[in-house]
């Protein structure tokens, strides 16, 4: 690194490059794209949660004005292969050996004989405009023969289960069973062992923005493009061109300004297979933005989980044992396999220390939406199963909750600790560093505990309460990502990574970080991020981790072209390259400040020196390939007053210290942190999306899925510890997520200990005055 | 003389046509509509001002607040046909391109107000609206109002706590809201 560590832009909060545009009314969204002549699709979705399609009739709809094409099951069953998210669902070999079961259900393009849930697609209509797509999709006559449809996650694994996939054996999609010690010989002997249910509701991203993508054929090249709001071009890129036979070199998928992802524009939809195929199969530009009721209904749901769980502990609160077993639905079909499962089951545990542990996920089918992981992925579910379970302990033994977190918290001076378990990639889990201790302290004292309980004893007659969360997130997913640095024909640097922003602010964060590798301005510095014309292998933004992976490869990327760049520049000023350096995009030669030589003047120079290496000018690609996960860290703490005439929750104070390695840009750093309690406030108080005994979707609409407005979110209270990460050269970890984790079982346990003298348990969200009233009345009831 | 040149109904388009003449960010528009057509989608589509976003077209998200005749509105809610012979202003018509930004608009950057920036022009016009509107009575806006004004949107990315910095700080009020332990801290009280 060139330049002096004081005048690293790393740790500084840049303001962001990326507001300007988007403040005008500049940004470029997928829909905000004018591709002339395109062409716009609406789809006619099944009405039914499980039914035989016995006939469908597209005629009248291939009639209507300004239709284009009618698509349905049977005309593109033989063209394009089914939907598979093939690396969400790969099992790695140390996960084989546990013998799981992670059944491959290809999703069909369009229903062909069955549909499965209410809202998959049955059929696509073409026009010249939406309006005209979905005055077309209204005459399309489809005839249904109903099957029993099967809602309820425990209804499922029945014996006599109705089947929700016909031809499958059962209902169950994905198991995993792992463990270490002897779990039943330790809570036989324990001191104290509580076993309690709890449910985390099926909740939903609900990005502001919804899914969408233009896709155009290239009339010279017969190449594909697609503009995405995707949070994984490349994925989508080789997806497509797998399933409707195009070379992977013949589709470049393009992430433009993106509206917000959280996990769901992560994972592909049929939708993103058919808009390409039609666009390809036309000869002619084709847009889909999904409206909201599409969004709601039939975009990827989330969250949805049952914990039966079970903590054993000696007499002073040291646990012994955990058991767990996870039920998640899946909804109608296995999408990503493993991912929440698995996740859900090895973040459980999180920052405690545990000798035997038996856990164990179960994915149920059930006719509804398809899952998928949302910001967390399993570990919101988790936390609030483990964390709602060690107030139940606390409270049990009589230890203060926080107290009895603190007695089992792995030390610093045990890290890097291994936990005894396979992480996700069926290798041992070892936590590479944090200091829990340290941050659950900076918590109780900030949300000042003992002021709390005393409070309490002062004013007997209000209820207000105190909770926590403590949670871990192994971040930094591999196998990779990649950055391509190039210095521009102007003397401009350009960086290219497959991992796009959906508002984190890859812009300025990235540039961060390349200028103080390479001793550029950060003016002087573009990023474009999620193209697969500017870098050919990606993963994308997902899972925490392009700051580990794409911001390690960003460096690794520019240290190369940095090299590149004094060994040209050796040559041109006749200097050795070890005297020469950069700051600020200018070379110059130690000692000699008279000579200098910009970028611009040195690119220019480059393909015309004689005897130069022949290669193109200043450009380097590199992949970087985590080693571990760099394990980030939080803890929330909160204190609720509950009205109990009217069910209300109020948050009265608001605390997050959390822990991810070297922070890059705070202000953005802690932006991502409150954002995603914003999420996690959401869904432990207000959000919902229902399902009624059929099947229906009952809250379709944003003013049925009730998200957090601005006075649902408090002012949140942050602090901060760092633990550089050992597990990449900048000591990195994700953050991303976090946020999302804690506040669903931070707020349920302070809720919980407002309650107490009412006798209230708290098993799951969300917490709705009515909600609340109906746990009042039946606690009033048994009591 | 107007460089908005708005594109007409496809060919096909069954529903009753209509000429409407109104103003978009000071200019004049004259242009053929179809009557279903919806406000949003003529912005977008029609005059290619992309600014305004559209997040449910329900009337729930506040993603495509415009201001119409100096009132903020939903413009998923209108139908081209109905802002005949009134006053249009988007996002697009606060700080042309190389001005600076408006005072609203600067306090989003400075406050880290917008992370995907989707649902921002909302904000950004909600924010705009209270604020000329305080300027118009001569004082600052209550709390109430200021709550009024940051409810009328969802934000999925920030939490909200940075926007509310943001519309306070353009409000001219104080930026940090006090936290109050013995109300919703989430909520201002007067």
């Amino acid at each position: 690194m060139s330049t002096e560590p004081n005048d690293w832009l790393i740790g500084q909060s840049v303001p962001r490059v990326e507001d300007d545009r988007l403040l005008r009314g500049a940004g470029r969204y997928t829909d905000d794209l004018h591709v002339p002549d395109a062409a716009e699709v609406a789809f006619l979705r099944s009405t039914e949660a499980h039914a035989r399609i016995t006939s469908i009739d597209i005629s009248a709809a291939q009639a209507m004005p300004g239709v284009v094409a009618v698509y349905d099951g049977a005309s593109v069953v033989d063209r394009i292969k089914p939907l598979l998210n093939a690396e969400e669902l790969r099992v790695p070999p140390g996960i084989a050996d546990l013998d799981p079961v992670n059944k491959l259900q290809p999703a069909p393009i369009l229903a062909t004989d069955e549909v499965n849930y209410v809202g998959q697609p049955v059929a696509m209509v073409v026009a010249e405009t939406r309006y005209l797509a979905e005055d077309a999709i209204e005459v399309i006559d489809v005839t249904y023969e109903l099957l029993p449809a099967v809602i309820d996650v425990e209804a499922a694994q029945a014996e006599d289960a109705a089947l929700v996939l016909l031809g499958e054996d059962d209902n169950i999609g994905v198991h995993v069973r792992h463990g270490k010690g002897d779990t039943d010989a330790a809570l036989a002997s324990a001191a104290a062992v509580i076993t309690e249910t709890f449910s985390t509701q099926r909740y939903v991203c609900a990005p502001i923005e919804t899914r969408g993508l233009v896709a155009q054929q290239d009339p010279f090249t017969g190449s594909l493009t697609i503009w995405s709001t995707t949070q994984t071009p490349h994925r989508v890129r080789d997806h497509v061109a797998e399933s409707i036979g195009l070379p992977v070199d013949d589709v470049r998928v393009q992430s433009v300004d993106v509206g917000g992802g959280f996990g769901q524009k992560g994972i592909l939809v049929v939708e993103e297979l058919l808009v390409p195929f039609a666009a390809h199969d036309l000869g002619r530009p084709v847009r889909w933005i999904a409206d909201r009721f599409e969004n709601l209904t039939a975009d990827a749901h989330a969250r949805e989980q049952i914990h039966h769980i079970t903590l054993g502990a000696d007499a002073d609160g040291t646990l012994v044992a955990v058991k767990d077993h996870i039920i998640v639905n899946l909804g109608a079909r296995n999408m990503v396999g493993l991912v929440v499962p698995y996740n859900a089951l090895c973040h459980l545990i999180g920052p405690y220390q545990v000798a035997n542990a038996d856990l164990e996920a179960t994915g149920v089918l059930t006719n509804t939406t398809f899952t998928s992981p949302y910001r967390g992925a399993g570990r919101p579910e988790a936390t609030f199963a483990m964390e709602r379970a060690m107030d139940r302990l606390a409270a049990e033994l009589g230890i203060e909750p926080s107290e009895l977190r603190r007695r089992n918290l792995i030390t610093s001076e045990q890290m890097p600790y291994e936990t005894g378990l396979l992480d996700r990639r069926g290798v041992p889990q070892e936590y590479d560093s944090g200091d829990y201790p340290a941050m659950l302290d900076r918590a109780v004292e900030m949300i000042d505990v003992p002021a709390v309980r005393a409070r309490q004893a002062a004013e007997p007659d209000r209820r207000i309460g105190v909770g926590f969360a403590l949670y871990l997130e192994m971040t930094g997913l591999g196998p990779f990502e990649g950055a391509r640095v190039e210095v521009m024909p102007s003397g401009r640097v350009r960086l290219y990574t497959g991992a796009p922003s959906q508002g984190q602010g890859h812009r300025t964060v990235f540039a961060q970080i390349l200028a103080d590798t390479m001793g550029v301005a950060f003016d002087d510095i573009d990023v474009l991020a999620g193209d697969t014309a500017s870098i050919p292998y990606g993963v994308g933004t997902i899972a925490s981790r392009a700051l580990v992976t794409a911001g390690n490869a960003t460096a690794q990327a520019g240290e190369l072209v940095r090299e590149r760049i004094l060994d040209a520049a050796a040559g041109v000023l006749e200097a050795n390259a070890a005297d020469l350096t950069i700051e600020q995009g200018i070379i110059s030669v130690t000692g000699t400040p008279s000579v200098e030589l910009t970028l611009a003047e040195l690119i220019r120079s480059v393909p015309k020196l004689a005897g130069g290496s022949g290669s193109d000018g200043l450009g380097e690609t590199s992949y970087f390939q985590p080693p571990n996960y760099a394990t980030a860290s939080g803890a929330h703490a909160v204190t609720v007053e509950v009205d109990t005439a009217t069910g209300r929750v109020e948050i009265l104070d608001y605390v997050v210290v959390h822990e991810a390695g070297t922070i890059v840009n705070p202000v953005v750093a802690d932006a991502q942190v409150v954002g995603g309690v914003g999420q996690g406030i959401g869904g432990i108080m207000s959000e919902h999306l229902r399902y009624d005994e059929n099947g229906q979707p009952i809250t379709s609409t944003f003013s049925d899925y009730l998200m957090p407005i601005s006075e649902m979110v408090p002012e949140i209270r942050m602090d901060e510890i760092v633990c550089p990460s050992p597990t990449n050269p900048l000591g990195v970890k994700g953050l991303g997520e976090g946020g999302a984790v804690g506040p669903p079982a931070a707020i349920a346990n302070a809720v919980e200990d407002a309650l107490r003298p009412e006798g209230v348990s708290v098993r799951s969200g969300p917490l709705t005055p009515g909600r609340i009233l109906d746990m009042l009345r039946s606690a009033a009831v048994s009591q | 003389m107007s460089d908005l040149e708005p594109s007409g109904p496809p060919t096909a388009e069954p529903t009753a046509r209509h000429t409407i003449s109104f103003t978009v960010n000071g200019e004049s528009v004259t242009a053929e509509i179809e009557s279903r057509l919806l406000l949003t989608d003529f912005l977008r589509h029609r005059l290619r001002l992309t600014g305004t976003h559209v997040g449910c077209e329900q009337g729930a998200c506040g993603a495509c607040t415009i201001q119409l005749d100096g009132q903020p509105v939903r413009s998923c809610l209108i139908l081209a046909a109905q802002v005949d012979g009134r006053d249009i202003r988007t996002i697009e018509g606060l700080a042309g391109p190389g001005d600076e930004l408006t005072a609203v608009q600067q306090a989003f950057a400075d406050q880290h107000g917008l992370q995907c920036g989707f649902c921002t022009p909302g904000f950004v016009m909600s924010v705009t609206s209270l604020r000329e509107q305080s300027q118009a009575n001569g004082r600052a806006p209550t709390e109430a109002e200021v709550q009024d004004c940051v409810d009328s949107s969802y934000c999925r990315c920030t939490g909200y706590v940075n926007i509310r910095k943001a519309a306070r700080q353009a409000l001219g009020l104080p930026i940090d809201v006090p936290v109050s332990l013995d109300s919703s801290s989430g909520q201002v009280s007067e």
